[in-house]
């Protein structure tokens, strides 16, 4: 119990005192998860829409590809994501492998079919009748998706924060993809688990709340954009 | 939300994007791979060893901190520069192979039996292979690293030379985790286990297990250097993962590694090996 009020103190004391290695390491985390989501917002909605609107043989077996991919294991993907980065594996040449840009990669594989799966759910929950009736209103394709997308904002916008908080808290992918290399590739979670292996559990434990505080702030952002736009 | 709200959001977007982009852009040869032990990072000796390196000959070391057995295995396939582990059977296993070379002796320290204070299976004043023994005849618990790391190596060759097959047996648990994290564990469950004595240095205010039998030489703990072979990875840094040796073996850094850790434990972590003798031809 003494090491969690050590950490609490000790995690004010890094952030009072603007700590620049602590402060590099909270903004890449909130770099590198906010890109991944964004991604996986883009690639997941897209996913979500044309699997919604469209009717096709094994729609079924998409969907539950798609439920199935938001419990991926983010080692999984980690393994995966680094054996194809080797140099010497097919998207070797980029040689981006212990870069953030390897991380942002892993974690929007992990954070794009929870966006589409949740998405999807939320676009199918909207009724029936709705799309036919904005079509005979005069309304383009692109305007009735959009239409479409604004109805289901609520459900949408949880999607988008379950994403973020899949990312931002996975560390097996960023651990396997990244190296947690200093000042490069170190993340709140994976610093966490290295100093946690380095006996300093005082500061795990003000990782661990930096990285509470951080996921409570974005959330907390998005809700409020989430309960703005709620239909009255 | 409008339609420009969704275009600013898109644009920033995007320029976020790009200044993610940007660093990952550094020179590709600049960059070494060392993939190397946890114990050489989690005692904090490559961080005060890698600036000194970068700062000298400007590469920029990318420091992968996993298990002997990983790091050879990512060796072997030509997915790091340069290796620094403690697993010789292992390392004379992969330069044989023909993919590792002019493995080079850096450093020693030791391995350590800790256990807790009671010693239920008592241990303490008896040789390695006998203490072993006596914790297989008290059936008290053993953690095993279980990860192939140069640690777990070791273990195995010292359960083999008391000849005792500990594996499924219920007092002998693997955790499959680092050092760090098992002499965590060791230390809630009242349990034995072998760590490298830097490790469990760094770690022993918060453990309240104590070093039960150490000095024995069957527990030295060695560390070398193995460059790559070029001519089998054409993608291989060998330039840099070259340089990052040679500054291993300097004079300089030897006697860094000789004072590192008396400030902060009292006493050194890590022997310089450089200029002694191959411990290995001696032992076979």
């Amino acid at each position: 119990m003494d090491l969690i009020w050590e950490g609490l103190r000790k995690a004010l004391e890094l952030l009072l005192t603007l700590d620049p290695e602590v402060l590099r390491i909270t903004l890449l985390s909130l770099k590198v998860s906010g890109i991944a989501t964004l991604l996986s917002v883009v690639l997941g909605l897209g996913l979500a829409v044309s699997v919604a609107l469209n009717d096709f043989p094994g729609k079924r077996l998409v969907i539950a590809l798609l439920n199935t991919g938001m419990g991926l294991p983010p080692v999984v993907v980690g393994l995966f994501v680094t054996v194809l980065l080797w140099r010497n594996g097919p998207l070797g040449f980029l040689g981006i492998l212990y870069t953030p840009l390897a991380i942002i990669l892993a974690q929007a594989v992990i954070a794009t079919p929870i966006i589409a799966g949740l998405g999807l759910a939320a676009l199918q929950h909207l009724p029936p009748g709705l799309r036919l009736q904005i079509l005979t209103l005069g309304a383009t394709r692109p305007q009735m998706v959009w239409l479409l997308l604004k109805e289901a904002r609520l459900p949408l916008l949880a999607a988008v924060m379950a994403g973020f908080g899949g990312v931002i808290s996975e560390v097996g992918a960023s651990i396997m993809v990244g190296g947690n290399l200093k000042g490069s590739t170190r993340v709140l979670t994976t610093a966490t688990v290295m100093e946690t292996s380095r006996g300093n559990f005082e500061v795990a434990f003000a990782l661990s709340f930096i990285l509470l505080v951080l996921a409570f702030s974005v959330n907390a952002l998005l809700t409020h954009l989430q309960q703005r736009s709620r239909p009255r | 939300m409008n339609r420009s709200t969704w275009l600013r959001w898109g644009l920033s977007f995007a320029t976020i994007l790009a200044s993610a982009l940007l660093p990952a852009a550094q020179p590709k040869e600049k960059a070494v791979i060392l993939a190397t032990t946890t114990s050489t990072q989690d005692s904090g000796l490559l961080d005060e060893l890698i600036p000194l390196f970068e700062q000298q000959t400007g590469y920029v070391v990318k420091t992968i901190a996993v298990g002997s057995g990983q790091a050879l295995a990512m060796g072997k396939r030509g997915e790091a520069d340069v290796l620094l582990v403690h697993s010789p059977d292992a390392e004379e296993a992969l330069v044989a192979d023909g993919a590792g070379t002019n493995r080079r002796l850096i450093m020693h320290n030791d391995f350590v039996l800790v256990g807790p204070p009671q010693d239920p299976a008592g241990i303490a004043r008896h040789s390695a292979r006998e203490s072993l023994q006596r914790i297989a005849a008290a059936k008290a618990l053993f953690l095993s690293r279980g990860d192939n790391s140069g640690t777990h190596a070791q273990e195995l060759k010292l359960w083999k030379a008391a000849a005792i097959a500990p594996e499924g047996q219920p007092w002998y648990q693997q955790t499959g985790l680092g050092m760090g994290q098992t002499l965590t564990i060791a230390a809630e469950k009242k349990a034995y286990t072998l760590s490298d004595r830097g490790t469990y240095l760094a770690l022993r205010k918060k453990l309240g297990l104590v070093i039960l039998h150490e000095g024995d030489p069957s527990l030295r703990n060695i560390y070398h250097v193995i460059e790559l072979t070029p001519a089998r990875f054409p993608k291989v840094n060998t330039a840099g993962g070259r340089a990052f040796a040679d500054f291993l073996v300097s004079k300089a850094v030897q006697t860094r590694i000789k004072e590192f850790g008396i400030a902060i434990y009292g006493s050194p972590l890590f022997f310089p090996d450089a200029d002694a003798p191959e411990p290995d031809a001696g032992r076979r």
